[in-house]
């Protein structure tokens, strides 16, 4: 059953005013003085290592926090252990902390005078201030994407052939990976989206985190901010595009890898 | 676990000055006031994200029409940018400056208007997938027996997309809470008007009261923690009801 | 069907991918403090106000000279209360210049900072700059005194005193500029309140708030004469005018008292307050603190010019006016919301 108009024109609506003129006009404001500037954003050697140091935060955050949530929104559907609804609540709460309360917290624990801070310390690890720190925070901040998309569209499916497979004498590993992973990709695939996006524009508790060295723990964000903050809107607008560019092409990807099911465009 | 430590970290900090001074903080006009305000926008935009979210994820999987495709790929792009740029963004479009003549800026309207920018996603990313899944065979016949598309969607689609619809409207409640790059330039931050609990919580911070700025921040936590619990009651109820 | 067991192990693999990058983590930050006892690497936390300063003027300024020869620096700038607690919390540093005397000592309690930091010839501080009302191009509504901000219909921005370290100066320059003119303490305080009458926006920093201005919001904007003059050189369109009474606004630059390289971090300090670091400051819109280096025309000194110690010094200021439940500014601005609210 196709929508009709009336949802359309509503739906296109909302999103004009709430994503397609603020997106168009961080494009407008990046390209207004031409491609020169740009070009120069582009290739400062910050940028560069802003963006290489964004992007590791990403390739940590996002497997870590996919493994951690497929497993989890199995648990919370498909297992019997008490607490599990408790989890399910509990997956939600890092994302509700303002991000300057996590940094601020890890700090409390890692930092110098911290409860972790001080014995690690002394064996001469630093996790504060150094991309370790930056990781774990956020980990933190985009914990909750990967299970809150999967939980429901595993209740949704159901388990039937879950069980199906088991007494056809599947182990559980085959049917994890032949009935399950299938039946739960669109889930894993935009709890991934979703996760690499929140990973690419975390500013809050990675800034208080990461000690804002220039050139070596400023990630592209932060590096926004800084540019932001020298009057240089053009480098600011530049680098949020490039954000927005890897968030496109994660989306692309995730597409691509799943087999046309139905006509979707 | 990399949760539960710094939380209980904050929550420890939070006692510092003993329950009396938690106290005082916390129930002073001003932060009832911001957490008044961060609570009830961030119900309000938790429910314009539950109706627009799932409106939208319908049309991008059942409908079709050019740029669909594009459409769908930008949804998480406001999620993905700095809340610096969002802010900014916002600020230009629709304050004293707008091209478009809507000025919104410095009101409690901006504040809304920020937290749904950054949490479009969540409604619509958590309804697609499973609108995906649906089994249209139900839908099929219940046309066949005569329902009208309207009821159908009432009382076929819609139940079975609630545990979406409602995971979706957890996660944009959880991030409109805690909030506060992206409302902070276009919201002006008024005490009792138009402040957030985040923005009191870095004033705390900055006076150097880092107790009264973790007490507030546990209380707001708290809150949240009771919403996001009645949301997930709300959740099993429905499934209960279903089967 | 899928037992916790299973869930304690990616917990486990959590922990795992965890360790492996603290690996990482470790060995960069081990290299990183290794290459700095070879040529001296200076570590320099400041404000974020100075950046362009500090980078493109006095580092490699400082790099030609004899002492710096050889130094290499990393750099961290960010807004001055958040870099204290991030020098606090353990961020290694050798050089901190923040943007006001408080902030700094912080690091003192902390033990970071020696006491006795400013007990030099400059007291301190490495630059000055003033508190100025930053007004449309042409200044329409004829603004210049601080009378002038408490006309009705005249929009003021400032930003809140609680979140900015900075904005306190402004607060101040009022104060001061109120006893400056014989006012009593008590109608002082009803200037203050009459100011905020005012303010319709407060933003959590300095630079939000100058981003708001320029963003079309208010007639005149409580800044520093040196964001004034670095805005204008930006392009940013506004002009500023220095009131007849306003305040000396002075940041400091101290050495830390776990400096790896101590002795580099005080040739670098020194090198800030010589002429040459001087001139260079002056020319990014900073008052030096060297008084051969002053230009009276560039930066002319209002008749009323006064110092934080005016108005009681910043530890008595921080109690008697920023204390966020019993300070003056506290009880103003939540009155304020009663007043306007509905």
């Amino acid at each position: 059953m196709i929508a009709r108009y009336g949802p359309r024109a509503i739906a296109l609506g909302y999103l004009a005013v709430l994503l397609v003129l603020p997106v168009g006009f961080v494009f407008y404001r990046t390209f207004e003085n031409g491609l020169a500037p740009v070009w120069d954003a582009l290739t400062n050697p910050e940028a560069v290592h802003a963006l290489y140091l964004t992007l590791i935060m990403v390739a940590i955050a996002v497997p870590a926090n996919t493994i951690f949530g497929v497993i989890a929104a199995l648990v919370i559907v498909r297992s019997k252990a008490r607490g599990r609804s408790v989890l399910n609540v509990l997956v939600d709460i890092p994302f509700a902390v303002s991000p300057v309360i996590v940094g601020l917290s890890l700090v409390l624990i890692y930092g110098r005078t911290g409860w972790l801070g001080e014995t690690l310390g002394d064996q001469g690890i630093r996790v504060i201030f150094t991309p370790v720190g930056m990781a774990l925070a956020t980990i933190f901040v985009s914990l909750p994407f990967v299970v809150r998309e999967v939980v429901p569209v595993l209740r949704e499916v159901g388990d039937d052939q879950e069980r199906a497979a088991e007494t056809l004498g599947a182990s559980p590993w085959q049917t994890f990976w032949r009935v399950t992973l299938p039946a739960i990709r669109w889930g894993v695939a935009y709890g991934v989206v979703l996760t690499t996006a929140r990973a690419l524009g975390e500013y809050g508790a990675v800034s208080v985190v990461s000690g804002k060295l220039v050139g070596e723990t400023e990630t592209l964000p932060l590096h926004v901010e800084q540019r932001f903050a020298q009057f240089d809107l053009t480098s600011a607008y530049t680098s949020a595009f490039v954000l927005a560019g890897i968030a496109l092409i994660v989306l692309l990807i995730m597409q691509m890898l799943k087999p046309k099911s139905e006509a979707t465009g | 676990m990399i949760v539960l430590i710094p939380l209980a970290a904050v929550a420890v900090k939070s006692t510092e000055n003993g329950l009396d001074g938690f106290w005082t903080v916390v129930t002073s006009p001003q932060a009832l006031a911001a957490l008044k305000l961060t609570l009830a926008v961030a119900v309000i935009v938790a429910l314009i994200n539950a109706v627009f979210g799932t409106l939208i994820a319908w049309v991008l999987v059942r409908d079709r029409f050019r740029g669909k495709g594009v459409v769908n790929a930008i949804i998480d792009l406001p999620f993905a940018l700095p809340t610096i740029v969002a802010s900014l963004t916002l600020l230009a479009l629709y304050g004293p400056k707008s091209p478009l003549g809507v000025d919104v800026a410095y009101t409690r309207v901006a504040v809304a208007l920020a937290l749904l920018f950054v949490t479009l996603p969540f409604v619509v990313r958590s309804v697609q997938p499973v609108l995906h899944e649906l089994d249209r065979d139900m839908e099929a016949a219940a046309e066949s027996l005569g329902a009208r598309p309207r009821t159908s969607f009432r009382r076929i689609v819609l139940p079975n997309l609630l545990p979406a619809i409602l995971a979706g409207v957890a996660l944009a409640f959880a991030r409109a809470v805690g909030e506060i790059g992206s409302v902070v330039l276009i919201s002006g931050n008024l005490p009792f008007k138009t402040e957030v609990a985040s923005v009191f919580i870095i004033g705390q911070i900055e006076s150097g009261s880092l107790a009264g700025a973790a007490a507030v921040s546990t209380v707001l936590l708290f809150l949240a923690l009771i919403v996001l619990v009645l949301i997930n009651l709300l959740a099993w109820y429905g499934r209960r009801h279903d089967r | 069907m899928f037992p916790l067991r299973v869930f304690v192990l990616a917990l486990a693999s959590l922990a795992a991918v965890i360790g492996l990058a603290a690996c990482g983590g470790k060995d960069e930050s081990s290299s990183s403090g290794g290459s700095g006892a070879g040529g001296g690497s200076l570590t320099l936390v400041a404000y974020s106000t100075p950046q362009e300063a500090y980078q493109q003027g006095l580092i490699p300024g400082f790099k030609k000279t004899p002492d710096g020869e050889g130094a290499t620096f990393k750099q961290s700038y960010g807004g001055s209360g958040d870099q204290a607690r991030a020098v606090e919390g353990g961020l290694p540093t050798d050089v901190v210049a923040l943007s006001l005397a408080p902030d700094v000592n912080k690091l003192v309690d902390a033990g970071l900072v020696a006491k006795n930091w400013h007990q030099d010839k400059f007291q301190g501080f490495v630059t000055n700059s003033v508190v100025v009302f930053a007004v449309r191009k042409g200044n329409p509504k004829n603004i210049k005194t601080w009378a002038d901000l408490t006309r009705p219909g005249v929009d003021v921005v400032t930003p809140i005193p609680f979140t900015s370290g900075g904005a306190k100066w402004n607060i101040m320059a009022a104060v001061g500029a109120q006893k400056k003119q014989g006012r009593s303490p008590a109608q002082s305080e009803q200037y203050l309140k009459a100011l905020f009458d005012n303010v319709e926006v407060q933003d959590k920093s300095a630079r939000d708030s100058l981003q708001t201005f320029e963003g079309g919001k208010g007639d005149v904007l409580i800044a520093y004469e040196n964001e004034a003059l670095g805005a204008q050189k930006k392009g940013q369109e506004l002009d500023y005018v220095i009131p007849d009474q306003t305040i000396l606004i002075q940041n400091p630059i101290a050495v830390t008292t776990d400096a790896r390289n101590a002795e580099t971090a005080k040739a670098f300090i020194d090198y800030t307050r010589s002429e040459e670091g001087q001139k260079t400051f002056a020319d990014y819109g900073y008052r030096p603190v060297l008084k051969s280096v002053d230009d009276p025309q560039k930066f002319p000194d209002p008749p009323g010019l006064f110092d934080i110690g005016y108005v009681g010094g910043w530890s008595d200021v921080n109690d008697v006016y920023f204390d966020p439940e019993k300070g003056v500014m506290a009880g103003i601005l939540s009155k304020k919301g009663f007043t306007t609210e509905k």
